[in-house]
């Protein structure tokens, strides 16, 4: 029941992404058809099959009724016709899509599990040590999760990478040196491309998971339970993860979208510092060139994408929650 | 009456005794307004006082020097000019966006709260929806359509992206007033809806909807900074944003202009933290424990060193 | 018309032999001059030079109005007190059957988790989440053991667990369950069969039957009364309900404003009381001498609702 219900929500949710994505070309002045079809036929010849399915994603006039290009708008997108890019022409979205797609999932996936489980570590020691001196480290937390995250990353690149040369200014990986592959050489060096924008990307996000996280824990500490577990003579430690932050954790877990949503949009700008090859840097590169049925097919593979982990974690909740269980 | 049983007679105790000591002002509170005014009083008097902004000149990429205190750009126009005049954009953008966003969540999240039945029901469903698609991305589709970017454009997107959480938060706050008892009886006693909210259940909403309008503040201000670092910004208008990205573009950082990307971030970073600073001190007011607990610790530590000594 | 006052003691006799006075003169703690001070701004003094004996297997009621200090003492007997509370004199010495005397106040640390629960156990408010709300019963019943008693192996846990909750009248297949899915009774069933699981000397009792229903209360009570006949511990027993502590207390204490101004049996700070308080505390419960004669108690009488 409880499932049905989360599953019930992010099928709206989703229907609203693809709604909105049919109608803000549709809503917005301008005429992105013209545009892009004109920016195409500089390129190459435009078939009439990629002319029609442009006409459907962005909006023409001359297509029937509103619902009808609503119906042809959904049978395209359920069929991955997402239109052709200008940007890498002749490219489909989708491919493009494809190719970026890996890139980001990697990079924020990883940074955001590695922050989650620091900020949570940091954020139940400066809970259970409140009134010490780790009480002083949270107004500078603060100011750090008010750090804009490019900004962070611009001085990132100029400090150890322009002047101390320690890490890549920019990009994915050296393209000299290594060709994409599941082998040693392709993935440290990934690893070695990745390090700073992972760095600014934990860095910035940190602040919100460990304020968060510390903030519950004092709360939770004055609960009945924590006194009942210090009666019992219970091991301090096991007071602090068992009865204190396996409480305290709740909130930041369910209120795992409103961050999440941060941090993608954090890390598509740093995508656009580092010219990293994820889904960002293509957004960006999409905007330059008025490539719109990129864009869009980015955008809704970012809200995919979003919803999908938020999906996961709100399972993940149904599991570590008891009391969700017995509500379905 | 439920709220006073859940609490334990110890805590009833502590709370009494420690009453008085909420009339001092917090320290985060006075150093956090302190950084907030400075900056305010620097966006709106400095521009008066400093060069052209968009004066060029040949003395490009100068670093700071008597002539040009925080250096020159690319094109040699004065960093401090930008960095005032983009501190009165920024803040522009900033307050009238935590103005739309704090007016839609209170439209959504108090009427609906407080109606109840579908009307909540559609309501959150549309308020959690608008919470989990991600802002930036969606900003980027609809700026990138619109070519004249004008300033109420940008505001607004930036305010349809940032209501929601702090809308959840007022529905839940008003779904418990509600319950209480003054507000039976003002129901009871025949009182209009409207005024029942505005009379009754506003006042005791106001530490949660500062403490909103502050977080609007800041994620409107990085939220302006990111969509303008990309170039989506509004046109015309200086941003912190707006000088990050033509510092970008102008290689400030391959040719080391450091002068001209460090001053702009860094008024993003110190007033979101005094703005947090704020925040603070508002949740502090709002949940009592979270300053109570670290503070009964420290003041007993002090006491034992003192009774040692 | 009012009960005579020969028929109230039969009464009072009659409801307690029925689980057999079980107090003994041998002490199981001593509490000498015990003060604790609240650090705030300007310290509160909230217990004032306390001092009580307490008989194995006593019942001891500790009766005040809020904020008289009772809990700030019942807690301080374990070291259980929270900042701002702080003891800053007196003695807590428990006097250990086999291992003679132990002074609480010193043990610090490894020597004060193995003492807690082993020797003092605690009972909550009853509708409280004195129970984590996350782990199930077995787990929070479980892990007194694998604490105190290492030796103990998986199975064992279990029969011991599921023997406890037997024994406080909780079906054992109810173990797996969360405190949520438990009634208000429940729960203090649950709470009551996990402070008896290493057997210990005294319980202290804080409000356990407060915001649970009237008939609950009862059969809590009586539960309490019953397990006290069986196992033989004492019990310090904190409510502002008077006319309860007059019905189950052997002895009671009544504070006010931390101190205590009387400790005296039951009979006696009902029949002659000596502290205006006591009188005054005694003459806010009209049911005590109302006309109905009986020791019935509202479900909630207005100050337990403050």
């Amino acid at each position: 029941m409880h499932v049905l219900r989360k599953l019930g929500f992010y099928l709206v949710a989703l229907w609203a992404a693809v709604t909105l994505n049919f109608f803000i070309p549709r809503a917005l002045p301008g005429s992105p058809v013209d545009a892009v079809l004109s920016k195409l036929a500089l390129r190459g010849p435009v078939d009439p099959a990629t002319r029609e399915a442009i006409e459907v994603m962005l909006g023409a006039d001359d297509q029937g009724s509103l619902l009808q290009q609503y119906v042809q708008y959904l049978a395209n997108l359920l069929g991955g016709d997402l239109g052709i890019s200008v940007t890498y022409f002749p490219t489909p979205v989708s491919q493009v899509i494809g190719q970026s797609l890996p890139w980001t999932l990697v990079l924020v996936g990883v940074s955001t599990v590695i922050t989650f489980l620091i900020g949570i570590t940091l954020g139940t020691l400066a809970g259970w040590k409140r009134g010490t001196w780790l009480d002083s480290l949270i107004p500078a937390t603060t100011i750090m999760q008010s750090v804009p995250y490019f900004w962070l990353a611009l001085l990132f690149v100029y400090a150890l990478s322009v002047n101390l040369g320690l890490f890549p200014i920019s990009g994915g990986y050296d393209v000299t040196l290594v060709r994409p592959a599941l082998d040693y050489p392709f993935v440290s060096n990934a690893m070695y491309y990745a390090f700073l924008p992972a760095l600014t990307i934990v860095l910035s996000s940190l602040g919100g998971w460990l304020l968060g996280m510390r903030n519950m824990m004092v709360s939770t500490l004055s609960e009945d339970y924590i006194l009942t577990a210090e009666a019992k003579g219970l091991h301090p430690r096991r007071i602090m993860l068992t009865y204190a932050a396996r409480n305290a954790v709740l909130p930041s877990v369910s209120g795992f979208a409103i961050s999440l949503g941060f941090v993608v949009s954090g890390s598509i700008v740093v995508e656009s510092v580092f010219s990293y090859p994820g889904i960002g840097f293509t957004m960006l590169q999409s905007v330059q060139n008025n490539d719109y049925s990129l864009m869009q097919g980015l955008f809704l593979i970012i809200t995919v994408s979003v919803l999908a982990a938020n999906l996961a974690v709100d399972l993940l909740y149904g599991v570590i929650d008891p009391r969700t269980r017995a509500r379905g | 009456m439920t709220t006073i049983t859940e609490e334990s007679a110890q805590i009833d105790e502590t709370e009494k005794t420690t009453a008085p000591r909420r009339r001092r002002p917090a320290t985060t509170l006075v150093v956090g307004l302190g950084i907030v005014v400075a900056i305010v009083l620097f966006g709106l008097v400095a521009p008066f006082f400093t060069q052209d902004p968009l004066a060029v000149s040949n003395d490009g990429m100068q670093g700071p020097s008597a002539a040009h205190l925080l250096g020159t750009t690319q094109t040699g126009q004065d960093v401090l000019a930008q960095l005032a005049h983009a501190t009165r954009g920024s803040l522009m953008v900033g307050v009238i966006v935590a103005v739309l966003a704090l007016l839609l969540s209170a439209f959504f999240g108090i009427l609906g709260g407080y109606l109840g039945g579908w009307l909540d029901e559609v309501f959150s469903l549309f308020t959690n929806v608008v919470l989990i698609l991600p802002g930036l991305p969606l900003m980027i589709v609809i700026g990138s359509y619109v070519e004249q970017r004008g300033l109420l454009l940008i505001a607004f997107v930036l305010a349809i992206t940032s209501w929601a959480a702090s809308a959840r938060v007022l529905r839940s706050q008003t779904l418990s007033i509600r319950s209480r008892d003054y507000v039976h009886a003002a129901r009871i006693a025949g009182e209009k809806p409207w005024r029942i909210i505005s009379v009754e259940i506003l006042p005791n909403l106001l530490p949660v909807m500062s403490s909103g309008f502050v977080f609007a503040l800041i994620t409107a201000i990085l939220g302006e900074a990111g969509l303008s670092f990309i170039g989506l910004g509004v046109v015309g208008t200086q941003t912190w944003g707006s000088m990050l990205f033509y510092a970008q573009n102008g290689q400030a950082l391959t040719l080391g202009g450091w002068w001209w990307f460090v001053p702009p971030g860094f008024m993003i970073a110190v007033l979101g933290g005094g703005l947090s600073l704020i925040n603070f001190s508002i949740d502090a007011i709002i949940n009592p424990r979270l300053r109570n607990a670290p503070a009964n610790v420290r003041r007993v530590q002090k006491a034992e060193k003192e009774a040692g000594a | 018309m009012s009960k005579s006052a020969e028929q109230i003691v039969t009464d009072l006799e009659s409801v307690r032999s029925g689980f057999g006075a079980a107090a003994s003169p041998e002490p199981v703690l001593t509490v000498r001059d015990l003060d604790i001070v609240y650090e705030v701004a300007e310290p509160v003094h909230a217990v004032r030079r306390a001092s009580l004996t307490l008989h194995r297997g006593e019942i001891l009621g500790l009766a005040g109005e809020s904020g008289s200090g009772k809990t700030t003492l019942a807690y301080g007997l374990n070291q259980l007190h929270r900042p701002p509370a702080r003891i800053i004199g007196g003695s807590v010495t428990f006097h250990g059957q086999s291992d003679g005397d132990v002074d609480v106040l010193a043990l610090e640390g490894e020597s004060l988790r193995t003492f807690r629960w082993s020797r003092i156990a605690m009972v909550f408010q009853g509708a409280m989440n004195s129970l984590n709300p996350v782990i199930s019963v077995k787990a929070q019943l479980e892990d007194v053991f694998t604490t105190h008693r290492p030796q103990m192996d998986a199975a064992e846990r279990r029969h011991r667990s599921e023997e406890l909750l037997r024994l406080v009248g909780v079906d054992p297949s109810r173990i797996t369950a969360f405190a949520h899915e438990l009634s208000g009774g429940m729960r203090q069933r649950v709470m009551i069969a996990m402070a008896l699981a290493l057997d210990p000397e005294l319980m202290i009792m804080d409000e356990p039957t407060t915001a649970l229903d009237v008939v609950v209360q009862r059969e809590i009570l009586q539960e309490i009364l019953r397990l006290r006949q069986e196992l033989g511990f004492a019990v310090v027993f904190i409510t502002h309900d008077l006319p309860m502590l007059l019905e189950i207390s052997d002895r009671i204490a009544v504070m006010r404003q931390g101190e205590i101004v009387e400790l005296d049996t039951a009979e006696n700070l009902y029949f002659a009381p000596k502290h205006p308080y006591t009188r005054r505390l005694l003459g806010s419960f009209p049911s005590l001498t109302g006309s109905t004669g009986d020791f019935v108690r509202a479900g909630y009488s207005p100050e337990e609702t403050r």
